[in-house]
């Protein structure tokens, strides 16, 4: 079980409100992804739900039962930090076995079990290292370990794989993914990646200063972005906002349109442009199109061999049915 | 070629610096070694004469000998013993966040300034004095006789004032160590279900053990040639009862006008110092690797 509900909950540092009242509910086995900007209050939240941080006001249930007075340990969750906060004189082996020799656990049953945990995670020949001794993969996976043998109700992932190299980092993403496939257990992961986001979540929230932008799956927030800010957090590269008369033609203030779905062509289309950068990056080739009356330059995803060069004029066409239409108060336009 | 010759030229260079600090060493211990071979008494000059080991064997099989290595290796560890154990608890204090922190701070190392004949004159005059100190007058307003700290527990009162210049030493340096402490470290502790004397017991003073063992060290040195204390309060009396090696040196050598027999008793300081030392390093000195 884990399911987890706030209720209203804000959080203040003195005068400074850093949550405003929120509602979240999180189901039994979902995975769940916080995604923001820097200092959204992402990390805050998952402190509060930790119980590492106490809320200013609202409650929190964990299963049916009250939780928001309740201290850390006894709140059944388990928490992966961002520096992983490995215990440093302590070998492999005593670092998993904390939890359960702190729980007063017998001596074979925690063996039993960091057993267990190190043969899941590929540990088996580095129990009796220091983290020290480490790479950063391995200490990653040494303090998931030490959060799967508590057996929490929900897992806490505070930006887990930001230390990680990019190569290490889609390994473990792949991992973790596969360890929530067989534990069922309800994940919490907080990211500023959104690529992180949109490829391991069951459900999105996206936050901004402390409030919620949008809850949804992943393809939800990609197709019908509520706002102008989820649209152009969620998606790589961003989404384009055109406004003036390129939006009143659609009855809009803003439109959007994301780079994968306008069309280059050297001889026809609905708007002109002058090529500066452009990204080879094998499969996909990236334009950085000028055009007159916009201040950033358009971002275009087109296929790999195309041969446009600096100072090119192009002509972009965007998918009618993909065209995003924003109020003059960011909202979306149905 | 180029490197060889500006070796050569810096060996030139640093040449003088080095043999300074080589004589002042070499000459005070080579003369100490060779006072102590001598029939050397001040009160009868120029009479000074080969003794063999005469010096060695009366200093070695002197009571005060005996008396006075217990007392410095107690003092040392008595000092040791409050210094590092108030010092973690010190410096657990006031790693806590309150208003005012950062002048406490700076009273608290304010007694490591004060020079040691100061602090020690202090203690006997203010505090420790049957008729007019603060202990007296706390014990008389509690109705009991007052207790004459220096002349029944001297030693014991050396220790207290000593612990006292040196508590700011370690409280410094533990609470420096202790703020390096990465908070998450910590936190995950918590999480793990961890409460705080186990904290304390796991995370922390593994943690602390690298600065533990540099207080120990440092202490150690300084605290073998513990003199000013001494010399002010009790001059190492009632009879041995507070005389450490230190002063029992100057004693031989200055007030029995010894020189030769404070020699023989420098040289057995040295020897014991050094031995301390091994010992010292061969128990912790693999704190400080890695």
């Amino acid at each position: 079980m884990g399911q987890i509900t706030l209720n209203q909950i804000t959080k203040s540092f003195g005068d400074v409100q850093v949550i405003p009242p929120l509602d979240l509910q999180i189901d039994d086995g979902e995975f769940v992804v916080f995604v923001g900007p820097s200092g959204c209050g992402k990390s805050t939240l998952l402190r509060l739900i930790a119980g590492l941080e106490d809320v200013s006001s609202g409650d929190i249930t964990i299963d049916g039962k009250n939780a928001t007075e309740v201290p850390p340990a006894k709140r059944g969750l388990a928490m992966v930090f961002q520096s992983y906060a490995l215990y440093p004189h302590m070998s492999v082996r005593k670092n998993i076995a904390f939890p359960l020799r702190m729980a007063g656990i017998d001596k074979a049953a925690q063996d039993a079990k960091v057993a267990a945990a190190a043969k899941v995670l590929n540990l088996t020949d580095y129990l009796d290292r220091r983290p020290g001794q480490l790479s950063g993969g391995q200490r990653q996976r040494v303090a998931i370990g030490r959060a799967i043998v508590r057996e929490p109700a929900a897992f806490l992932f505070d930006e887990p794989l930001s230390n990680l190299d990019a190569a290490l980092r889609v390994n473990m993403r792949l991992e973790i993914s596969e360890l929530h496939q067989s534990l069922k257990t309800t994940m919490i992961y907080v990211t500023h990646d959104q690529v992180e986001a949109m490829t391991m979540a069951d459900k999105i929230v996206v936050l901004q200063a402390g409030r919620i932008e949008q809850v949804g799956s992943p393809l939800e927030l990609y197709h019908t972005p509520r706002n102008k800010f989820v649209a152009g957090f969620i998606g790589s590269p961003k989404m384009n906002f055109l406004t003036g008369s390129f939006a009143d033609e659609f009855d809009a203030a803003t439109i959007g349109v994301r780079p994968e779905h306008l069309t280059v062509s050297q001889s026809d289309g609905k708007w002109v442009g002058k090529v500066g950068v452009s990204e080879h990056l094998g499969s996909d080739t990236f334009l950085y199109v000028d055009m007159d009356g916009v201040d950033e330059p358009i971002t275009v995803r087109s296929s790999g061999e195309i041969g446009f060069r600096h100072g090119d004029i192009v002509h972009l066409t965007p998918a009618p049915d993909k065209i995003h239409r924003f109020d003059n108060q960011d909202l979306r336009i149905a | 070629m180029a490197t060889q010759h500006s070796r050569a030229a810096a060996r030139l260079m640093i040449s003088p610096a080095v043999l300074l600090l080589l004589g002042w060493m070499i000459i005070p211990l080579s003369m100490t070694l060779y006072f102590s071979f001598l029939r050397y008494n001040l009160l009868i000059p120029g009479m000074e004469e080969w003794a063999g080991w005469t010096n060695y064997e009366f200093f070695l099989t002197d009571p005060a000998f005996f008396a006075a290595l217990k007392n410095t290796l107690l003092l040392v560890g008595g000092v040791l013993l409050i210094t590092i154990i108030g010092g973690v608890l010190l410096a657990l204090l006031l790693d806590q966040p309150f208003w005012g922190q950062g002048i406490v701070r700076i009273l608290v190392i304010a007694p490591f300034f004060v020079m040691p004949t100061v602090s020690a004159l202090v203690w006997k005059n203010m505090f420790m004095n049957p008729v007019n100190g603060l202990f007296a007058y706390f014990a008389k307003f509690l109705g009991l006789e007052p207790f004459d700290f220096l002349s029944h527990a001297p030693l014991f009162s050396i220790i207290l004032i000593v612990a006292w210049q040196w508590l700011p030493f370690a409280t410094l340096i533990l609470l420096t160590a202790l703020q390096s402490l990465d908070s998450e470290q910590l936190e995950a502790a918590e999480m793990d279900g961890a409460n705080f004397l186990n904290r304390f017991v796991f995370i922390m003073v593994p943690h602390l053990a690298r600065s533990i063992t540099v207080v120990i060290l440092i202490q150690t040195i300084f605290l073998l040639s513990v003199f000013a204390e001494i010399l002010v309060t009790t001059n190492g009396g009632p009879g041995y009862a507070s005389t450490n090696l230190t002063y029992l040196i100057y004693a031989q050598s200055l007030l029995q006008f010894d020189v030769g027999g404070g020699s023989a008793g420098g040289v057995v300081a040295i020897i014991l110092a050094n031995i301390v030392a091994i010992f010292l390093m061969r128990m912790i000195g693999k704190n400080l690797e890695a």
